[in-house]
């Protein structure tokens, strides 16, 4: 097996990772090594041979989640206070940790392909998805026809999610009504604005990003992709012109009314395709239903609509998050410095600027 | 059973563990929750260890054959399409939970001051007991 | 009418998922509540129309999501014993909606109602979609469904310990549903399906060979279940988070809540045990019940009730007392017969509809004194007498007096506790009963035997007496004409231990 050493590198860089995480009291860091620890994950998945999975794992685990600890930290301490050593912990771990190694014994071996797990309902999709469905992404098949309303459920927790975190976060003026307050100014990000440098290759890369996300979409009957993952790198465009141009700008493009319509949008739509096959003649989600005379075609639309709606709603989902999460007002207080907090940035020195030939900011 | 033929799974084990022991150890809510996304990605590591076949190439039909005759290779081994079917679905359950998750940090900071889980305690208990007089 | 009855097991959990969406789209004030009632009014109605149609044949119903047939797709079985929880549920549902946004946040008061009742509508979704899944790993997500949202509404509480409480919930909520997850993973590993009756079939096929020796991932998997359903079911020790969710969760949130979310996640608990792992297995080669969940159970009985007699508020008080009340639920499991899971169905639906009444009198007691401490309770008798009845009312029923349902299900457990011989146990039983005297006694005193103070005015709130009063008098009419209800509970558990019903072997090409 030549990916041997490479997969026990990343084991055990993840294992080192994952330890010094629990260890580390500087929160910033912590989190950056959380995105690491995703990251790296994301690579091991690939070797092996969990693409999709990867590429969901990278995006969101280490994007997304890391975006949203670093504006959590922005809102809280960013230093842990010391703890001792907790007996409870390391009791309860040693007894989990001694429980599932135990339950390993009886596992088959790692890889063996005449392990019951290889022999059920895994091999008939291997076997005959080609001619029930007509996809080569057998994953794209089992997610979202076969196991279609695990799918179903699963953007209804993207929704879920998506309302808690607007019914905790969405501040009370944006609420009652009143316009909301403008950012203030110790939270905006001249720094990184003002640099010409990020401006110009965040200008070059976004539509690059989107286009690739709109790709991932149409793409994910072929390789891997699909919605969840165009979803989450088309929001990750918008959240990367956001951490340059501030979320104001984002605001101007993407206004939060239209973001939690297409929230609910999404979700209606995977719905409707459903209840569509149910007066079609066949079950929810039956979308042999709506071509009874060439089942696979009408797969394939009832596929194509589904992920659609996973896309439009999982990417809305990631953009409101991001917004409430950013346009919380900073704690008026200041922060107590610890000794292991990151230090502070400063504001690049003014470098001579011509204003008469700058085109307004977007 | 052998190390040759479990170690990946011991490894998944290991980091599990250490997850779990930063969720239940560390006082401060954002570490907790670091460690709860450790856990959570350490358990999808045990799903796709589990799916993996020996020599099995990703989930995706190598095609034989020419334009629309094309029909996809049977004879080589790909890996379980299932487990990473299932393994998507937790990731976006971890994302949602972690979102939620810092959305109630926030308001926690914002109410308490603090987002230790000792403080939070002493504050709650300070207060039921003014309450209570 | 006919066509749409044959979809009523999808739809029970469609209709309210859709419906939260369509509230977020709609924001204005008093038509979101009102669609929302109406959705949760019809989920309750397909609720008992898949009752009348379960009782009406010997399996299941089954309904295969997709078109494709299990083991393929997934499956949606509906078994008397889900029916029966999913009737109750989708009703308290309904109920819980009347009392609205009471005890909320400003926020949401102030303009995000319809995300509050989304919310609840996901949960209720949630909840529903759990009860009724013939897929191991579709019980997964729709229990996050639930939980997410969950953790949403707890947190709209009015208090900031909403907060740190929902905090704590979700931290050993999630460690519960991942426990859950690596027991899937790990059944998975071992059958090859995730398919309810294929796993329960393939399992019993592993253990009838293997004899002594237990196949250990099969056990670390069962393991793991349990564990990660007892975080979320409350079982002792592992309850700690509910008193804070149940008591700083606004009024309908915890009515809700205390009437459905344990109740089904105890469903799952005696699916897990009697029917994937096989209860012969479980609590005769393993010896779950009498060695686990028995002690356990007792444990729990005893130190919730006797924590709830010293609570100060009704709230808190009422929290303790379900953490007891989930004791006496896995105790009539862990005796592992029909008659121990008739008695626990039984003590299900009495406690889900007790309980709920009761947090639904508290809403009311809130609204008109201003709080629910007991210590500001002196004399309500007098001041809201009508409320004050009511919640002796639905304490009798925690006691288990003879007339309310409480009665019945205790008296079930009982005969259930004599059937496999454990006499000590139905003492215990008893015992504990007499502790829940103690702080129903405790309430009563405040209310009936205290002057009330001079000059303070009580406001009574009669919409939140409704579904109070429904509830209770539901109680009322069960533990007085308890027949029925016996009889299907009777008739559900036998289903529940019937022998799996044979799933054909994975098909060769071929649509469904």
């Amino acid at each position: 097996m030549s990916e041997l050493p490479l997969e026990a590198v990343l084991f055990m860089f993840l294992l080192v990772v994952g330890i010094v995480v629990g260890r580390l009291r500087n929160l910033f860091g912590a989190a950056m090594l959380t995105g690491i620890f995703s990251f790296l994950s994301a690579g091991l998945f690939t070797l092996l041979t969990a693409v999709d999975v990867a590429f969901t794992e990278a995006a969101v685990g280490a994007g997304i989640s890391t975006v949203l600890f670093l504006a959590t930290l922005a809102l809280t301490d960013d230093t842990e206070r010391p703890s001792e050593r907790s007996w409870l912990a390391i009791g309860v771990v040693s007894v989990t940790g001694l429980a599932l190694f135990f339950g390993t014994f009886d596992m088959p071996s790692f890889g063996d392909p005449e392990a019951p797990i290889h022999k059920g309902v895994g091999q008939h999709y291997l076997m005959h998805s080609w001619d029930e469905i007509g996809l080569p992404n057998v994953v794209t098949s089992v997610l979202a026809s076969y196991r279609g309303y695990d799918t179903f459920g699963e953007l209804a927790v993207v929704f879920t999610a998506g309302i808690g975190v607007l019914l905790l976060l969405r501040s009370k003026s944006a609420v009652m009504g009143a316009k909301a307050k403008p950012i203030p100014a110790r939270s905006r990000a001249p720094y990184v604005r003002e640099m010409p440098i990020v401006r110009a290759v965040a200008k070059v890369m976004l539509p690059f990003i989107m286009l690739f996300a709109l790709y991932v979409q149409a793409h994910g009957d072929f390789g891997p992709g699909g919605g969840f993952q165009a979803g989450v790198v088309f929001a990750a465009a918008f959240i990367l012109y956001g951490l340059v141009w501030g979320p104001r700008a984002v605001q101007r493009i993407a206004p939060e009314r239209l973001l939690e319509g297409g929230m609910a949008f999404g979700l209606l739509l995977y719905g409707g395709v459903g209840v569509a096959a149910l007066f079609a003649g066949g079950t929810f989600l039956d979308y042999s239903a709506f071509t009874p005379d060439h089942p696979s075609h009408g797969q394939h639309w009832g596929i194509f609509l589904v992920e659609l709606g996973v896309g439009i709603t999982v990417s809305a989902v990631m953009l409101v998050i991001y917004f409430v999460f950013t346009a919380r007002p900073r704690p008026r207080l200041p922060k107590k410095r610890g000794p292991l907090a990151p230090p502070r940035l400063t504001a690049v020195p003014e470098l001579p600027v011509d204003h008469s030939k700058e085109r307004p900011a977007p | 059973m052998t190390l040759a033929t479990h170690w990946h799974y011991w490894v998944v084990i290991a980091l599990m563990m250490t997850g779990l022991h930063i969720v239940i150890a560390r006082r401060n809510y954002v570490k907790k929750l670091m460690g709860l996304s450790i856990f959570q990605v350490s358990v999808i590591m045990l799903y796709v260890t589990m799916g993996k076949v020996e020599g099995g190439t990703a989930p995706v039909y190598v095609m034989k054959g020419e334009g629309h005759d094309a029909v996809p290779n049977l004879e080589i081994a790909y890996s379980n399409p299932v487990p990473h079917v299932l393994m998507l679905t937790a990731i976006v359950v971890g994302i949602a939970t972690m979102a939620l998750g810092l959305a109630l940090v926030v308001r926690i900071k914002e109410s308490y001051g603090s987002v230790e889980d000792d403080v939070v305690i002493e504050k709650d208990r300070a207060e039921e007991e003014a309450l209570e007089s | 009418m006919n066509e749409l009855k044959a979809h009523f097991p999808v739809l029970l959990v469609v209709v309210p998922l859709l419906t939260a969406p369509l509230l977020a789209l709609i924001r204005h004030k008093h038509a979101v509540r009102v669609l929302a009632l109406l959705s949760a009014l019809a989920t309750a109605v397909i609720g008992w129309g898949l009752v009348i149609a379960a009782r009406e044949q010997v399996e299941p119903l089954s309904y295969h999501l997709g078109g494709w047939p299990p083991p393929i797709g997934i499956e949606y079985v509906v078994s008397q014993a889900s029916a029966f929880v999913v009737a109750i549920v989708s009703s308290i549902a309904a109920l819980g909606l009347l009392l609205g946004t009471r005890e909320t946040r400003r926020e949401v008061t102030g303009g995000q109602q319809h995300l509050f009742y989304a919310a609840y509508l996901l949960c209720l979704a949630g909840l529903l979609g759990m009860a009724i899944t013939g897929d191991a790993f579709n019980v997964f997500v729709f229990l996050e469904i639930s939980s997410l949202s969950t953790y949403s509404l707890v947190a709209m509480g009015n208090r900031r310990r909403a907060f740190s409480a929902a905090f704590n919930y979700l931290i050993l909520g999630t460690i519960g549903g991942t426990f859950v997850l690596i027991g899937i993973g790990l059944l998975y590993q071992v059958t090859g399906t995730l398919n309810v009756a294929d796993i329960a079939q393939k399992v019993q096929a592993l253990e009838n060979l293997a004899q002594d020796s237990h196949n250990t991932t099969l056990l670390v998997a069962f393991a793991f279940m349990i564990v990660g359903l007892g975080l979320k079911l409350a079982v002792f020790p592992l309850h700690q988070w509910l008193p804070g969710a149940y008591a700083e969760a606004p009024a309908a949130v915890s009515a809700f809540l205390a009437g459905t979310a344990t109740k089904v996640i105890y469903f799952q608990l005696l699916r897990t045990t009697v029917v994937f792992f096989g209860a012969a297995h479980v609590f005769g080669a393993l010896r779950f019940g009498t060695h686990v969940l028995m002690p356990l159970s007792i444990a729990g009985m005893f130190i919730g009730s006797i924590a709830a007699v010293y609570q100060p508020t009704l709230k808190r008080m009422l929290a303790y007392s379900s953490v007891g009340q989930v004791g006496y639920l896995t105790l009539a499991l862990s005796f592992g017969t029909e008659a121990g899971v008739q008695a626990g169905l039984l003590h299900l639906g009495a406690h889900a509809v007790t309980k709920a009444g009761l947090f639904c009198v508290v809403a009311a007691i809130v609204a008109g004194v201003g709080s629910n401490r007991i210590q500001r309770l002196h004399g309500l008798g007098r001041r809201m007498p009508i409320v004050a009845f009511a919640f002796v009312l639905g304490g009798v029923g925690l006691i288990g007096v003879p007339g309310t349902a409480g009665f019945v299900s205790k008296w079930a457990l009982l005969q259930a506790a004599f059937a496999s011989e454990h006499y000590l146990v139905a003492g215990l039983v008893l015992l504990s009963s007499l502790v829940a005297v103690v702080y129903v006694w405790r309430v009563v005193e405040v209310m009936y035997f205290r002057a009330p103070p001079v000059g303070e005015k009580s406001t009574p709130d009669r919409m939140a007496m409704v579904p109070a009063l429904v509830l209770l008098g539901a109680s009322l009419l069960f533990g007085l004409f308890p027949d029925p209800v016996v009889e299907l509970a009777a008739d559900a558990a036998h289903q529940l231990f019937l022998q799996p019903v044979d799933v054909p072997p994975v098909p060769v090409g071929g649509h469904g």
